[in-house]
C-alpha cells in the first residue's frame, strides 16, 4: 500500500503556545494549514487569520423563508382554499397566524443553520479523512493542541515546515495516508447492497400482502367499522331481553307522529271518507309516488296497476286497480288498504312513510285517469 | 471561603480542584466504558416496571378508548392534559439552562447543561404522548394535528391555540434535539478516539459525523451555537406561553386571565429546575461527579427555584385579588371554590409545596444542604403537578350552569399512565447516563482554570 504524506503536524500543550504557533504559521505564509483543539480557544481565529463566519446569513435567509412561507400558507388556507368563519372574525385574521409563523421561522432558521453548517461548511459526514485514527487526532481530541500544515500547500517543503513547527516549541510528527483509505466507500452505498435491500423490501411486502390478503383473508383495518354502538338487528348484552333494538316506551308516541286510528277490520271505503289526502298531484309528489309504486306495489299489481304481474297464478291473483270499485273509492280507502293491508295483501305501514303512501295514492289516481281518459283529457 | 463577604471581583471556579483535561475525560467517560454498577440495574428494574405499567394502561386505553379514564362532562380534560402541561413544564429547564444561561454567560451551567437538555427531550416525549392519546383515535391524529394536503380538502385551524400548541411543542422538540446533538458532536469524537470496542468505535464514528476538532470548524460551530441559543431563548418562552393560551383564550372562569403566560413560564422553569435538581443530585452522587457539579451550582439552582417559586406564588395571590377586585361574581366564586370547595386539598397542597416550602431556601444552610435541596425539589414537583390539576379540574368542575356541575374521579388507568410516564422518563435518563457523556466534555474543558490563553498568545508558556 503506497503511503502519501498528508501533512506535518506538531503538538503543543498550552493554549498560549498554540496561539503563538498559529501566528507563526500564518506569518510564514502558509495557506493550507489547520489548528486542532479539544475545545474552542479564544483568539485563535484571529491568530489563524480566519475571516468572520458567514453562517449568520444562512440563518437570516432561512428565517425569512420560514416566516414568509408560513404566513402566506396560513393566509392561503384561511382565505382561499378553506375559508371558514371562526369566532365571527374576518377570514384573514393575521394576528392569529403569528404564533405558527414564529414557530416555523425558528424551526427553519435552526435547521437551516445547522444543516448548512454540517453539509456545506464542514462537508460532513466524512469519516475517512487522513487525520482520522492517527495518534495526532487522539491527542487533540483529549487535551493537546495541534497544528497541521498540509503537503499540498504551495510553499510546502518538508524540512522547512518541520523546522518552523519545532521552533515554535512543538512535538513534530508527519501524517501519512493511503489513497485507498480516502477513496474507501462504506459498503452501504454499494449498488449491489442497495439492490439487495430493495429486493428484500419488495419480497417482504409482496409476501405480506399475499399472506394477509390471499391466505388469511384478514379484513382490512377499518376502525370505523368497529364501533361500540348497537346496529339494527344486533344483539345487546346490556338489555335483559338481549334485543339491541328497543320498542318505544309504552303509552308514548314519537315526535311528529300521529297514530293510525283504524284497525285491520275496518272497511276501506267507510273509513276512507274520514281521511283527507294532504298532497296535491304535483310533479314532485307524482314522481315520488311512481318511484314508491314501482318499488312496493308493481311486483303484485303490475307496472300499470292491471294486476298482470308475474305473481299471477302463483298467489291469489292481485286484483287490478282499474276496477270501478277502486276508481270510485275515496283516496283515503286506498291509503287505508296500503296502511293495514287487505286479506292476503300485507300492511305496508312500516315500510312506506305516510307521505309516501299518499304520493302512491296520487300516482294510482293518475294511472286510473290515463286508462280511462276522458275526451277532454286528450285535448 | 473564610470571610462572609463575597469578593465579586473574583469569579468562582466552575469546578472544584484543578483536574487536567485528560482526568476530566476519564471521569466523564468512565460510566460509559465501565460495566454498569449493580444499583444502575436495580434502578432500571424499577423504572422499567413503571414503564410497563404505563404500557399496559396504554394498551387498555387503545383497546377500549378514552372512556377508561375518569374524564367525562363537564371535566373533559383530566389527567391527560394535567400530565401534558406538567411534563412540558419540566421540559423547560433544559433549554433555559443551555440557551438563556449561555447568553447570560453563566459559566456554572456547563456542568449541568447536557444533562438538563437530555431531560428536556425526555420530558417533551412524555408530554407528547398524552396529547396524542387524549385525541381518542391517535392513529388519525396526524390528520387533525398537521396541515397536510388530504383528499377531504380540509385544513387545520391556524387561529386555534391548540394548533399553535402543535407547532410550538414540535418545534421545541426538534430544536432542542438539534441543539443537544450539536453539543454532542465533539464529545462523540472524543469517545470515538477513546473507544474500547469496535462497536463503540463504529457507532461513535458515525455519530460524530467525522468531527476533527479543526479550528476552521470550531469557528462556525461556535457561531451556530450562539445563533441557536439566540433562537431557543424566545422559543422556550413561547412554548409555555402558547400552552397557557390553550386555557387563557377560552372563556372558562379560572382560565380566562391575562396573567397566564408569564405565570405559566415561571411555573415551567420552577418545575423544570426542581426536576433537574432531583436527577442531578442522584447522578452526581452515583458517578462521583462532585467536583464537576459543585455545591455552588446546586445552590444557584436553588436560588432560581426560590425566585420562580415566589413569582408563581405571586401569581396565585394576584389571581385571587383580581377575582375579587374585578367584581365578577363568577370569577370570585371559582376562586373561593378552588380554595374551599370540594378540591380544597389539591389547592392547599399546591400552595404549600410551591409557595411556602421553597421559601426555606432563603436560608443558606438549607440552600447548601444536599438532602434539603433534594426533598424540597420533590415538594416542588408535587406542587407543580397539583397546580395543573387545580387549574384544569377545579375550573371545569363548576361550570356557569349549576345543572352541569360534576366531579372528576381518576380511575386506575389514569394513574397507570401517570406512573408510566415517570417510568419512561427515568428509564430514558438511566440509559442516557450510561451510554452518553452526561457532562459536556468539550465545554467543561474550556472552563477549567488555565484552559484559555492568558493574553492572546504573546506571553510565554506556563
Ligand atoms: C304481495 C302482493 C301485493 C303487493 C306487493 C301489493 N298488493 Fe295490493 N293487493 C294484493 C292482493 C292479493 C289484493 C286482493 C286482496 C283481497 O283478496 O281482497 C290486493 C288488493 C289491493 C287493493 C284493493 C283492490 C280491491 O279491488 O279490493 C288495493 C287498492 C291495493 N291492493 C293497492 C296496493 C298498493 C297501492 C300497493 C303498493 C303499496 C299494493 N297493493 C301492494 C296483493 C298485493
Amino acid at each position: 500500500m503506497e503511503k502519501k504524506l498528508y501533512s506535518i503536524t506538531a503538538i503543543y500543550s498550552y493554549p498560549n503556545d498554540i496561539i503563538r504557533a498559529a501566528k507563526t504559521v500564518r506569518d510564514a505564509g502558509y495557506k493550507k494549514f489547520d489548528v486542532h483543539t479539544p475545545y474552542p480557544i479564544h483568539g485563535l481565529d484571529g491568530a489563524m487569520g480566519l475571516k468572520e463566519t458567514k453562517l449568520g446569513f444562512v440563518t437570516l435567509a432561512a428565517a425569512i423563508v420560514g416566516a414568509a412561507g408560513m404566513i402566506s400558507f396560513a393566509s392561503w388556507v384561511a382565505v382561499v382554499d378553506y375559508p371558514q368563519v371562526i369566532g365571527g372574525k374576518p377570514y384573514w385574521s393575521w394576528p392569529a397566524f403569528v404564533p405558527v409563523t414564529y414557530e416555523i421561522a425558528v424551526l427553519l432558521a435552526v435547521l437551516g443553520t445547522v444543516g448548512a453548517m454540517i453539509a456545506f461548511f464542514f462537508k460532513f459526514p466524512n469519516i475517512s479523512h487522513p487525520l482520522h485514527d492517527t495518534p495526532y487526532m487522539k491527542k487533540v481530541s483529549a487535551d493537546k493542541f495541534g497544528v497541521s500544515i498540509q503537503a499540498d500547500d504551495e510553499q510546502f517543503d518538508e524540512k522547512k515546515v518541520r523546522e518552523l513547527l519545532k521552533s515554535a516549541g512543538g512535538e513534530v510528527e508527519a501524517v501519512y495516508y493511503s489513497e485507498e483509505f480516502l477513496t474507501f466507500k462504506p459498503q452501504t452505498f454499494d449498488p449491489k447492497f442497495i439492490v439487495l435491500l430493495a429486493g428484500i423490501a419488495l419480497a417482504t411486502s409482496a409476501g405480506g400482502y399475499l399472506y394477509f390478503n390471499k391466505v388469511l383473508y384478514l379484513p382490512p383495518f377499518d376502525w370505523m367499522m368497529m364501533q361500540p354502538k348497537v346496529n339494527p338487528q344486533t344483539m345487546s348484552e346490556f338489555y335483559a331481553d338481549g334485543f339491541g333494538m328497543r320498542l318505544p316506551v309504552a303509552g308514548t308516541v314519537a315526535r311528529g307522529f300521529i297514530p293510525y286510528p283504524y284497525a285491520l277490520g275496518a272497511k276501506a271505503d267507510s273509513v276512507g271518507k274520514f281521511l283527507v289526502n294532504p298532497l296535491l298531484p304535483t310533479k314532485t309528489t307524482l314522481d315520488l309516488g311512481k318511484k314508491k309504486y314501482f318499488t312496493y306495489c308493481s311486483p303484485c299489481h303490475g307496472n300499470f296497476g292491471n294486476g298482470d304481474s308475474r305473481m299471477n297464478g302463483q298467489f291469489p291473483n292481485p286484483p287490478t286497480l282499474h276496477s270501478d270499485k277502486v276508481r270510485t273509492w275515496p283516496d283515503g280507502a286506498i291509503f287505508h288498504t296500503i296502511t293495514v293491508g287487505q286479506n292476503v295483501m300485507p300492511s305496508y305501514q312500516y315500510q312506506i312513510s305516510r307521505e309516501e303512501r299518499w304520493a302512491i295514492v296520487n300516482y294510482i289516481r293518475t294511472l286510473q285517469r290515463a286508462y280511462n281518459a276522458k275526451e277532454s283529457d286528450l285535448q | 471561603m473564610s470571610s462572609t463577604v463575597l469578593d465579586y471581583t473574583k469569579e468562582i471556579p466552575v469546578i472544584e480542584g484543578l483536574p487536567t483535561a485528560a482526568a476530566l475525560d476519564e471521569t466523564i467517560v468512565k460510566p460509559i466504558n465501565d460495566f454498569p454498577q449493580r444499583r444502575w440495574f436495580i434502578g432500571l428494574a424499577i423504572t422499567g416496571t413503571m414503564l410497563m405499567i404505563g404500557v399496559v394502561s396504554l394498551s387498555w386505553l387503545l383497546w377500549k378508548g378514552v372512556g377508561v379514564w375518569g374524564i367525562n362532562q363537564p371535566v373533559a380534560w383530566g389527567f391527560d392534559v394535567v400530565n401534558f402541561v406538567f411534563w412540558v413544564g419540566i421540559g423547560h429547564a433544559g433549554t433555559l439552562i443551555s440557551a438563556i444561561l449561555f447568553l447570560l454567560r453563566q459559566k456554572w451551567r456547563t456542568g449541568i447543561a447536557r444533562f438538563a437538555e437530555a431531560m428536556t427531550l425526555f420530558a417533551v416525549l412524555c408530554a407528547v404522548q398524552f396529547v396524542i392519546f387524549h385525541t381518542g383515535r391517535p392513529w388519525l391524529a396526524m390528520a387533525w394535528l398537521f396541515p397536510y394536503p388530504n383528499q377531504h380538502g380540509v385544513w387545520v385551524n391556524f387561529t386555534s391555540p391548540l394548533e399553535w400548541d402543535v407547532f410550538a411543542v414540535n418545534t421545541y422538540f426538534i430544536v432542542s434535539a438539534v441543539f443537544w446533538y450539536l453539543g454532542l458532536i465533539p464529545d462523540f469524537a472524543t469517545l470515538r478516539d477513546r473507544a474500547t470496542t469496535t462497536i463503540k468505535k463504529v457507532t461513535f464514528s458515525i455519530l460524530s459525523l467525522g468531527w476533527r476538532f479543526s479550528n476552521r470548524h470550531w469557528q462556525h460551530y461556535e457561531r451556530a451555537y450562539l445563533i441557536m441559543a439566540g433562537f431557543a431563548t424566545p422559543l422556550v418562552l413561547s412554548v409555555h406561553t402558547i400552552v397557557s393560551f390553550d386555557f387563557a383564550v377560552s372563556i372558562i372562569p379560572g382560565w380566562h386571565t391575562t396573567i397566564f403566560p408569564p405565570y405559566f413560564v415561571a411555573g415551567a422553569i420552577f418545575s423544570g429546575f426542581a426536576m433537574v435538581q432531583n436527577v442531578l443530585i442522584i447522578t452526581r452522587k452515583a458517578f462521583k461527579f462532585e467536583h464537576l457539579i459543585t455545591m455552588d451550582t446546586i445552590e444557584k439552582m436553588n436560588k432560581i427555584i426560590l425566585v420562580t417559586g415566589t413569582i408563581v406564588g405571586y401569581a396565585y395571590i394576584m389571581e385571587f385579588f383580581i377575582a375579587w377586585y374585578s367584581g365578577n361574581a363568577t370569577e370570585l366564586f371559582v376562586f373561593v371554590n378552588r380554595a374551599f370547595g370540594p378540591y380544597w386539598w389539591a389547592y392547599w397542597t399546591m400552595m404549600t409545596c410551591n409557595l411556602f416550602t421553597p421559601q426555606l431556601f432563603w436560608s443558606k444552610r438549607i440552600r447548601t444542604s444536599l438532602l434539603a435541596s433534594f426533598i424540597l425539589a420533590i415538594f416542588v414537583n408535587i406542587g407543580m403537578w397539583f397546580e395543573r390539576f387545580v387549574i384544569i379540574v377545579t375550573s371545569l368542575h363548576r361550570d356557569f350552569l349549576p345543572s352541569s356541575w360534576g366531579m372528576f374521579v381518576p380511575t386506575m388507568w389514569d394513574f397507570g399512565m401517570l406512573i408510566g410516564s415517570f417510568g419512561l422518563f427515568f428509564t430514558l435518563v438511566l440509559l442516557f447516563v450510561k451510554f452518553l457523556p452526561a457532562i459536556a466534555m468539550a465545554e467543561i474543558k474550556a472552563v477549567i482554570p488555565g484552559a484559555q490563553p492568558t493574553h492572546h498568545g504573546n506571553g510565554a508558556s506556563h
